[in-house]
C-alpha cells in the first residue's frame, strides 16, 4: 500500500511540477486527458486484467463512444431523418436480417453444396436488397445543406447523457464482436479485434450520413460553460480579479477544473464499482477463469459467457471513455483516431501500471499520458543540448531538431520492453 | 471485340494491380508465418521491421543516385535492396539478442511476446520517424511503364489499355524469385530443413541436436529479407510513409491466417486470396459490364460492392470466415 | 564384474520440489537389451529421461563407458553416441520419412547414405514410403520412422520410451524382433515397456521399478520365472 501511495504521490508531483514550471493550464489540459485515458486504461485493464483477453481494439470503442456524443446530443438536423432516415434505418434492419438468415442457413440445413449455395444466395440478395434501400436514403440525407451538415443529425439532448450512451454503444459493438471471436486463441482475438477497430474508423470515415465522415463534427456541445462566457460575464471577472487572476487564464482553468471533476467522479465511481466487483464473488470467480480456463471450466464455470460479460463491459467503459474524450474536444474527427495513439498506448498504461490492478491502471493512465505530452519538450530540449556546439542550419542540427517530435514513440517503447523485462507485472502488480 | 475490351479492363484494373499487391501481401505473410512458426508467437513488429528495412534501402538509393550509379531502366532501389536487407537483418537479430531471447529462454506464453513485440514495434516506428521522418516518399526511378495504355492500344487496336508499370512485373518477378529461393532453401539444404523440423516438432529437434539458436538466428535473417523485400516492392509500386507499413499488419496476418499460419505455402496462396477478395470487392465493375451487356442493359451505377475506404473490411471479413470454420487455414497451418 | 557399458547409479531427483526418483539404478551392457517394467506411477520414464539427462539429478551418477556424463546436457550426450526415442511426439509428422532421418543425423558431417540404408533394410516399408510425409503413416510405420531417425546418429546406446505404446500386438511382435536386430549390431538397449511380459522375454536384464526405487533386478528369463515377480506385476 504504501509503494502504491508513493508511486501516486509522485505522479501529483509531475503534475504539480508541470504547473509550476510551466502553467497550470497546461497542466490540467494533461490531467484531463490523463482522466480519460485512466478510464480506458481500467476498461482494458478489465478485460487484459480480469479475464486474459487480448483486446487491441480499444480505438475502435473509444471511436464508438465519441460517435455516440454526436448521435446524443448534436442538434437535429431538420428533415434529415424525414428524407432518409427510415430509409437507412430500415436498410440496417435488412442487413442484420440478412446475417440472421444466413447463420439460420448455416444452422438448419445439413452440410453440403446446398447449405453452400444456400448461403451465398441469401448473402447476395441481402446484400443488393440493403444497397437498394440504403443507397437512396443516404444520397437524400447528404444532400442536405452539405457544407453544413449532410448527416443524420444528433438527439440533441444533454450532453453528459452521451457518456452512457457511448458506454451502450460501445457495449453494444463488443457484444456483436465477442459472439463471433472471442473463441479464437488469444492472438488472433488480438488481430481480430485490430481488424474491427480499422473497420469502424473506416465507418465513420467513410459513412457521411452518419457524423460527416472526414468533414468532421465540430462544436458539440458542452457540459460545462465557455470561456468566452465567462469571460463576459461581470461577476466572474470580478471574482478572478479580487483573488488577483487574470480574467482569461483564470476562465481557461475553471473550465478545465470543471471538466476535472466531472471526469473524477466518473472515475472514481467506476474505480469504486470495479473493485467492490473484484473483490466479490463474481470477481474471485473470474480471476480463477483467468488463472486455469480448464479448471474453472470442470467446476461447470461457463467461461465463454463470462468472457463475453467482461469483453461487454470493458468496452463499455472504453466507450464511455471515448464519449468523455469527444466532449472535452467538442469535436469528432475520425482522421484522428490512430491505433498507436488510441490502442497500444493504452496498453503501455496497462502493462506499466501492473495488469490486473485497477489502481495500477489509473496510475499507468497517468504517468505514461504525462510522459506522452511530455517527452517531446523533454526531447526537444535534450536534443537543443546536444546540438548546441553544432554550427546553425548544419544539416544534423535542422535534421535533429525537426526529429525530436518523434522521440514520443521511440519513449514509450523502451519503457515498455523494459517495464515488461524488469518489471513484468507492472509498477502496482494485480492478484 | 466487346469480351476482348470486357478482358483487357478487367487485367488492367483487376488482375495485374491484385497480382502486385498479392506478391507484397504473400512476402509479408511469409516472414509473419516463419516467425510464428519457428518463434511461436505473431510478431506485431513485422510492419514497423518492413519500415525500417525500406528505409535503408531508401536511404542507400539517395546515396547511389547522388553518386550517379543507377540500374538504367530498373529503378536504383534494386541495387540498394541488399544493404537494406543486411542493415534489417542486423537489428532484427540484435532485438532479439538484447529483447526476445530472454521471453525464450523463460518459455513465455506466446501472449507475453506478442506485447514483447508491440514495445519492439513502438520503438522501430519511432526509429524510422526519427530517421526519415513522417513524409511521403516516393524513391522509384528508371522506366515507369513496362507497356503503356496507349501503346497497347496502338498495338492492338482495342479501345481499352492495358497498362503495366515496371514496378508491378518488379514486384511479381521478384517475388516470384524470393519464393523459389526460399523454398528451395527450406526443402533442400540442411539449415532450411532444420528449421522445419524445429517448427515442425521443438522437443524432438533439440534431440536430434539442432541448435535452436541458429535455428532462431536464420529465422530472424530470413523474416528481415522477406520484410525488406516486400516494403521495398510496395514502396516501388506505390509509396513510402511510415505508418503506411503499420496499416499493412492487417492484410498480412489475414494472409497468413488465412494460409495457415506457420505454412509458407499457405502464407503465399493467403496473400493472393486477400489482395484480389480486396481488389475485386473495391473495383467499379461498371467498365467491365458495360462491355459485356447490351448497351440499354449497361448499369447506372458504378458496380462497386464496396468503396475503396473499406479494403480492411476485406481482408478482415475473410480472416473471420476462415478463423471461424477452418481455424486451421487453408493449408493446415500450426494451432499451438 | 566389469563397469557395464551405461549406468544410471543410485539416481534421485525429480521435477519439482518432491523427488519421484529414490536411488534407483539402471545399467546395459554392451549390445545387450535391458527392460523396465512396473506400475504406473513407478517412474520408469523419468528414470529413463534422467539417464539421458532430461532431469536433474539430485544423487547419483550416470556413467557410459566409464565416462561421468551426469553434468552433460541431452544434445551433448546425443553427440556421446546416445540416442532417445521420446514415447509421443517422436517424429516430424510434416516432413517426409526420408526427411525424418536425414535430421535424425543433423549431426554428423560424413556420408549418412550408408546409414540411411541400413535403415531401411531393418524396416524396408519406410523405403517404399521415404518420400511421403511421416504423419501418414500408421502408428507402427511412425514408431518404426521414430527408431529409424535415432539410429541415424550410430549410437552406441538406444533408448526407447514404450515403443509399443498403441501399437497392435502383431506390430508390436515385428517391432521387438526388430529391436533384437538392432540389439546383435553391438547397439545397446534400455527400454522402459507396459507389455512387461513381451519385454522381459526379450530381455537380456530387467528391472521392476517402484515409486521410483528398483524392486527386483535380474535377467529377463529369471524375473519371468520369479513367483512374486509374475504374482504382483504380470498378472499371475
Amino acid at each position: 500500500m504504501n509503494r502504491t501511495l508513493l508511486l501516486f504521490a509522485f505522479v501529483a508531483v509531475l503534475f504539480l511540477g508541470t504547473g509550476m514550471l510551466q502553467s497550470w493550464n497546461s497542466a490540467l489540459g494533461i490531467l484531463n486527458m490523463a482522466l480519460i485515458s485512466a478510464i480506458m486504461a481500467l476498461g482494458v485493464n478489465m478485460q487484459w486484467g480480469y479475464a486474459g483477453l487480448f483486446n487491441v481494439g480499444v480505438m475502435g470503442f473509444v471511436a464508438l463512444g465519441g460517435l455516440a456524443v454526436v448521435l446524443t446530443s448534436a442538434p437535429p438536423v431538420p428533415g434529415a431523418f424525414a428524407a432518409g432516415g427510415w430509409g437507412v434505418l430500415g436498410a440496417l434492419v435488412l442487413g442484420a436480417a440478412t446475417i440472421a438468415a444466413a447463420i439460420q442457413v448455416w444452422r438448419r440445413l445439413p452440410k453440403g453444396a446446398v447449405r453452400t449455395l444456400a448461403l451465398l444466395a441469401v448473402l447476395v440478395v441481402g446484400f443488393f436488397a440493403f444497397r437498394t434501400v440504403f443507397d437512396p436514403a443516404v444520397a437524400a440525407i447528404e444532400a442536405i445543406n452539405p457544407a453544413l451538415f449532410g448527416n443524420i443529425g444528433g438527439l440533441g439532448l444533454p450532453v453528459l447523457l452521451a457518456w452512457p450512451a457511448g458506454g451502450l454503444l460501445a457495449a453494444a459493438a463488443a457484444w456483436a464482436i465477442g459472439k463471433t471471436a472471442l473463441g479464437l486463441r488469444s492472438d488472433y482475438l488480438a488481430i481480430a479485434t485490430l481488424g474491427i477497430a480499422e473497420i469502424i474508423i473506416a465507418v465513420m470515415k467513410n459513412e457521411d450520413w452518419l457524423a460527416r465522415g472526414v468533414k468532421n463534427m465540430i462544436s458539440l456541445p458542452r457540459p460545462v460553460p465557455y470561456e468566452v462566457d465567462l469571460q463576459r460575464s461581470a461577476a466572474f471577472v470580478d471574482w478572478a480579479q479580487t483573488w488577483g487572476f487574470d480574467p482569461m487564464t483564470a476562465s481557461a482553468i475553471v473550465v478545465k477544473l470543471c471538466y476535472a471533476g466531472l471526469f473524477g467522479l466518473v472515475l472514481v465511481a467506476i474505480v469504486a464499482l470495479t473493485e467492490l466487483a473484484l473483490n466479490s464473488p463474481w470477481g474471485r470467480m473470474m480471476r480463477a477463469i483467468r488463472d486455469n480456463e480448464v479448471a474453472a471450466e470442470a467446476m461447470g464455470k461457463n467461461v465463454t459467457r463470462r468472457h463475453l460479460q467482461i469483453f461487454v463491459l470493458g468496452a463499455a467503459v472504453i466507450g464511455i471513455a471515448g464519449a468523455m474524450m469527444t466532449t472535452l474536444d467538442s469535436q469528432l474527427t475520425p482522421g484522428t483516431y490512430q491505433p498507436l495513439r488510441f490502442t497500444f498506448l493504452i496498453w503501455v498504461m496497462v502493462i506499466v501500471g501492473g495488469s490486473g490492478s485497477n489502481w495500477g491502471a489509473v496510475l499507468g493512465g497517468f504517468l505514461i499520458w504525462w510522459l506522452w505530452v511530455m517527452v517531446e519538450p523533454i526531447g526537444l530540449t535534450l536534443i537543443g543540448t546536444v546540438t548546441a556546439g553544432m554550427a546553425d542550419g548544419s544539416w544534423l542540427k535542422t535534421h535533429l531538431q525537426d526529429s525530436a517530435a518523434h522521440m514520443r514513440l521511440l519513449t514509450m517503447g523502451l519503457i515498455l520492453l523494459l517495464v515488461l523485462r524488469f518489471s513484468p507485472r507492472g509498477l502496482i502488480p494485480g492478484r | 471485340m466487346d469480351i476482348l475490351n470486357a478482358l483487357v479492363a478487367f487485367l488492367n484494373f483487376v488482375f495485374v494491380p491484385g497480382l502486385a499487391y498479392g506478391a507484397q501481401l504473400a512476402l509479408g505473410a511469409l516472414g509473419v508465418t516463419l516467425i510464428y512458426g519457428i518463434l511461436r508467437f505473431s510478431n506485431f513488429a513485422h510492419g514497423d521491421t518492413m519500415a525500417f528495412g525500406t528505409m535503408v534501402t531508401i536511404l542507400v538509393t539517395w546515396a547511389l543516385q547522388s553518386a550517379g550509379i543507377g540500374a538504367g531502366p530498373l529503378p536504383t532501389a534494386l541495387i540498394a535492396l541488399p544493404f537494406g536487407i543486411a542493415a534489417t537483418a542486423a537489428l532484427v537479430l540484435g532485438t532479439d539478442r538484447a529483447v526476445y531471447r530472454f521471453y525464450r529462454k523463460q518459455k513465455a506464453a506466446p501472449t507475453i511476446l506478442v506485447i514483447v513485440s508491440l514495445g519492439v514495434m513502438f520503438v522501430m516506428n519511432g526509429i524510422v520517424r526519427f530517421i526519415i521522418g513522417v513524409e511521403e516518399i516516393s524513391f522509384a526511378d528508371g522506366e515507369r511503364f513496362l507497356v503503356t495504355a496507349g501503346e497497347f492500344r496502338a498495338m492492338t487496336g482495342l479501345q481499352e489499355g492495358l497498362a503495366i508499370r515496371t514496378t508491378q512485373a518488379i514486384t511479381v518477378v521478384t517475388a516470384i524469385v524470393v519464393m523459389v529461393a526460399l523454398f528451395w532453401f527450406l526443402n533442400r539444404t540442411r539449415t532450411g530443413k532444420s528449421m522445419r523440423a524445429f517448427s515442425d516438432n521443438e522437443d524432438l529437434a533439440l534431440l536430434s541436436g539442432i541448435n535452436p539458436e541458429r535455428v532462431v538466428a536464420v529465422t530472424w535473417i530470413l523474416a528481415a529479407a522477406l520484410a525488406t523485400t516486400a516494403g521495398v516492392l510496395y514502396g516501388l509500386d506505390k509509396s513510402f510513409k511510415a505508418f503506411t507499413f503499420f496499416q499493412l499488419l492487417l492484410p498480412i496476418f489475414a494472409a497468413a491466417i488465412v494460409g495457415g499460419l506457420g505454412s509458407p505455402i499457405g502464407a503465399i496462396a493467403g496473400g493472393f486470396v486477400v489482395a484480389f477478395s480486396e481488389v475485386t470487392v473495391t473495383y467499379a465493375w461498371k467498365k467491365v459490364l458495360t462491355y459485356l451487356v447490351p448497351a440499354d442493359w449497361a448499369p447506372d451505377g458504378l458496380v462497386q460492392l464496396m468503396s475503396t475506404d473499406y479494403k480492411f473490411a476485406v481482408s478482415f471479413a475473410i480472416l473471420i470466415l476462415v478463423l471461424l470454420f477452418m481455424p486451421t487455414g487453408l493449408f493446415k497451418g500450426k494451432s499451438v | 564384474m566389469a563397469e557395464p557399458f551405461l549406468i544410471g547409479e543410485g539416481m534421485t531427483g525429480g521435477y519439482g520440489a518432491a523427488d519421484i526418483l529414490h536411488g534407483c539404478t539402471l545399467a546395459v551392457e554392451k549390445g545387450q537389451i535391458a527392460v523396465i517394467v512396473g506400475p504406473n506411477g513407478a517412474g520408469k520414464s523419468t528414470a529413463m529421461k534422467a539417464v539421458f539427462g532430461m532431469l536433474r539429478l539430485r544423487a547419483g551418477h550416470v556413467r557410459l563407458e566409464g565416462e561421468d556424463i551426469t553434468a552433460l546436457s541431452p544434445q551433448a550426450r546425443v553427440a556421446k553416441g546416445m540416442a532417445f526415442v521420446p514415447q509421443t511426439h517422436n517424429i516430424f509428422t510434416s516432413m517426409t520419412v526420408e526427411e525424418n532421418l536425414e535430421m535424425g543425423a543433423f549431426l554428423r558431417r560424413d556420408d549418412i547414405r550408408g546409414t540411411m540404408e541400413q535403415v531401411y533394410e531393418l524396416f524396408p516399408i519406410l523405403k517404399d514410403k521415404r518420400r511421403q510425409a511421416a504423419g501418414e503413416l500408421s502408428g507402427g510405420q511412425r514408431q518404426q520412422v521414430a527408431v529409424g531417425r535415432a539410429l541415424m546418429t550410430q549410437p552406441k546406446v538406444l533408448m526407447l520410451d514404450e515403443p509399443t505404446a498403441g501399437v497392435s500386438p502383431i506390430v508390436m511382435d515385428e517391432l521387438f524382433d526388430r529391436i533384437i536386430e538392432v540389439a546383435r549390431t553391438g547397439i545397446s538397449i534400455l527400454m522402459v515397456e507396459q507389455n512387461a511380459r513381451q519385454a522381459l522375454m526379450i530381455a537380456d536384464r530387467g528391472y521392476v521399478l517402484v515409486q521410483g526405487a528398483n524392486r527386483f533386478t535380474d535377467t529377463g528369463a529369471a524375473l519371468m520365472a520369479d513367483p512374486e515377480v509374475r504374482r504382483s506385476f504380470l498378472g499371475g
